[in-house]
């Protein structure tokens, strides 16, 4: 165990390193911003989806209720940024805490439900008769604390934490027992694994790494609309990021972003209908030939993977 | 108003059970989640609006044209995926995965070809008359729907009870296995069971213009979403279930409409979290499918 929490550090440390000092060589910070989010979601997704095998298609509602609570409370109570950030990952948290009911669902169900509960929660935001708390569909403006530099490295350490949260679940027992779960709930209850407990450490971490990031991202752009940040999209991609590398990894999700990020900054700018296209025939590809990841390709020839 | 509302949401609450039932027959028989059946509803728009416009082709023959075209899409597609995907680990989440990639696929085709616009068959396709009850007055276009509705309903049913195939496709809505093991060609059965399903999702798209508005391409996500509230409703699995769910979304949503507008792009998703938490074997359904 040692060992192996040693190497995925060594992986971490890395990963920050780059990103704290790929700035000062490259100047285009919004890529290097943005890949730091997909980086980040796609961990916290893992958290969920890789050890317990709830798919959260509406994970974006995490990601929009951490941007806004984050928002919000720079707005109206006129925190200072770091801790707003603090306050958008406590709010992910709390819708996480007030969806926990849909757990008891499985499989597919858990997934429409929780893609349903993000859209409703979009609508919500986005109501005009909420226009003099959230500003309804008209969005947010933060230009007053517009920061581009803090808000980038305050997203690196959002990263950072999220690999290290997904490094411990993966190398602990509290990682063992969800695997368990995730195998068969039952014979996991049996050996003494309190499921539902461990299920709800996994959603609510999982919530709270998505609320930090959409704070973070609400920091960063400092002016955006209910549609940028509860956009099923986000959803989408950070799925296909962290399947395409392989879940259940550390290294999975990082591998996935790292490549399809690259690969959607290339062509999917410009057009993003080919993306679209090249995105859905990647997903149907993967799923009827690699459904494990690029990694389970390691992983197949007892190769230990992060 | 009262009245109006009650008539608008049954006609409307058929034509949504027409546009949910082909997802509940797909899940009934496959236990997978179509996520591209609202992509499909879009594909049948289009080709109601391409067929109108180039060769001024009612809708309601667009009908026997579309059953053509998907009855084909539906086996091809069928034998492409879903015998590969059964033999995976988790045939019912990484059906929902691959299914959304078809979902994108659509969308992305549709869009490169045809441009990101939206597309319209006027209403005035079945004339500018009108027809009322009990005072109330409603374009004939919607009477067309209900009609039209209902005789598809009534077709399913009649597959569902009166034809060989359809004692098949029901035998493997009870259990797959057993009727592998009693001697059904469990595929081809299948294959035709998609490709109903894929036909009824065309035939609500062609009538889509009258009841939900113009076509375009991404209007699937939200199609998808709101039939499977419909099909949740109803009952998982039991595709005449559907009229049933759809009735209830027809009204429940020109009553939020007439008395509670601007919310009322919630309720669909309102609705699907609430009975899968309190009911999820559907109003009528007995199956219950928790973890």
């Amino acid at each position: 165990m040692l060992k192996k929490r040693i190497g995925s550090f060594g992986i971490i440390l890395i990963i920050a390193l780059i990103f704290i000092f790929l700035p000062f060589v490259y100047n285009n910070q919004s890529f290097l911003f943005n890949m730091m989010l997909y980086i980040a979601l796609a961990e916290g997704l893992n958290i969920i989806y890789g050890f317990t095998g709830y798919l959260p298609f509406g994970y974006v509602g995490f990601f929009g209720a951490g941007a806004y609570s984050a928002s919000l409370a720079i707005l109206f109570l006129h925190f200072p940024p770091l801790l707003s950030i603090f306050i958008g990952g406590a709010g992910a948290f709390l819708v996480g805490i007030i969806l926990m009911p849909l757990l008891k669902l499985s499989g597919a169900y858990f997934a429409i439900a929780n893609l349903a509960a993000s859209q409703a929660l979009y609508y919500i935001v986005a109501n005009p008769n909420l226009e003099s708390i959230t500003h309804g569909p008209y969005g947010i403006s933060l230009a007053s604390i517009y920061n581009p530099h803090a808000s980038y490295y305050t997203m690196l350490a959002v990263l950072v934490l999220s690999m290290i949260i997904v490094l411990f679940i993966r190398t602990s027992n509290f990682g063992l027992s969800l695997l368990a779960i995730k195998e068969d709930h039952i014979t996991a209850s049996l050996a003494g694994v309190n499921v539902a407990k461990a299920r709800a450490i996994a959603w609510g971490l999982s919530a709270f790494v998505a609320g930090l990031s959409g704070a973070c991202f609400a920091w960063y752009v400092s002016v955006f609309y209910p549609g940028t940040v509860f956009s099923l999209n986000i959803s989408v991609i950070v799925i296909v990021f962290a399947l395409f590398g392989g879940i259940g990894t550390i290294a999975g999700p990082l591998v996935g972003a790292l490549i399809l990020y690259s690969f959607y900054n290339f062509i999917g700018i410009s057009a993003p209908e080919y993306f679209q296209l090249l995105y859905g025939i990647l997903i149907i590809v993967l799923v009827l030939f690699l459904p494990d990841g690029i990694t389970s390709i390691l992983q197949k020839r007892k190769i230990y993977v992060p | 108003m009262f009245e109006y509302t009650v008539l608008a949401g049954i006609m409307y609450g058929l034509y949504f059970g027409l546009v949910g039932i082909g997802l509940n027959l797909i899940f009934g028989v496959m236990r997978m989640i179509n996520l591209a059946h609202g992509d499909f509803i879009m594909l049948g728009a289009f080709l109601a609006y391409w067929l109108f416009h180039l060769f001024g082709i009612n809708p309601l023959i667009a009908i026997a044209i579309s059953c053509v075209v998907f009855l084909f899409l539906g086996i091809a597609f069928y034998y492409i995926f879903v015998p590969r995907l059964l033999q995976s680990k988790d045939p019912e989440m990484l059906s929902f995965i691959l299914f959304f990639g078809l979902s994108q696929v659509i969308e992305a085709i549709i869009i490169l070809s045809f441009g990101n616009n939206q597309r319209s068959v006027p209403s005035s396709t079945f004339g500018h008359s009108t027809f009322s009850i009990l005072g109330n007055r409603f374009p004939i276009s919607w009477l067309i729907v209900t009609i039209v509705a209902i005789l598809v309903f009534i077709a399913v049913y009649w597959y569902f009870y009166h034809t060989k195939l359809g004692y098949a496709t029901r035998a493997i809505m009870a259990s797959r296995d057993e009727s592998l093991v009693s001697g059904i060609n469990v595929n081809r059965v299948s294959a035709f069971a998609f490709s109903i399903g894929l036909i009824l999702a065309s035939i609500a798209g062609i009538f889509s213009f009258f009841m939900i508005g113009a076509a375009y391409p991404s209007m699937g996500t939200n199609l998808t979403v709101i039939s499977f509230a419909i099909i949740v409703l109803g009952a998982l699995g039991n595709p005449m279930g559907t009229i049933i769910g759809g009735l209830i979304y027809g009204l429940a949503i020109m009553f939020m409409q007439t008395y509670l507008s601007s919310w009322s792009n919630l309720l669909p998703y309102l609705l699907l979290i609430a009975i899968m938490l309190f009911k999820p074997e559907g109003l009528i359904g007995k199956t219950v499918r928790s973890a």
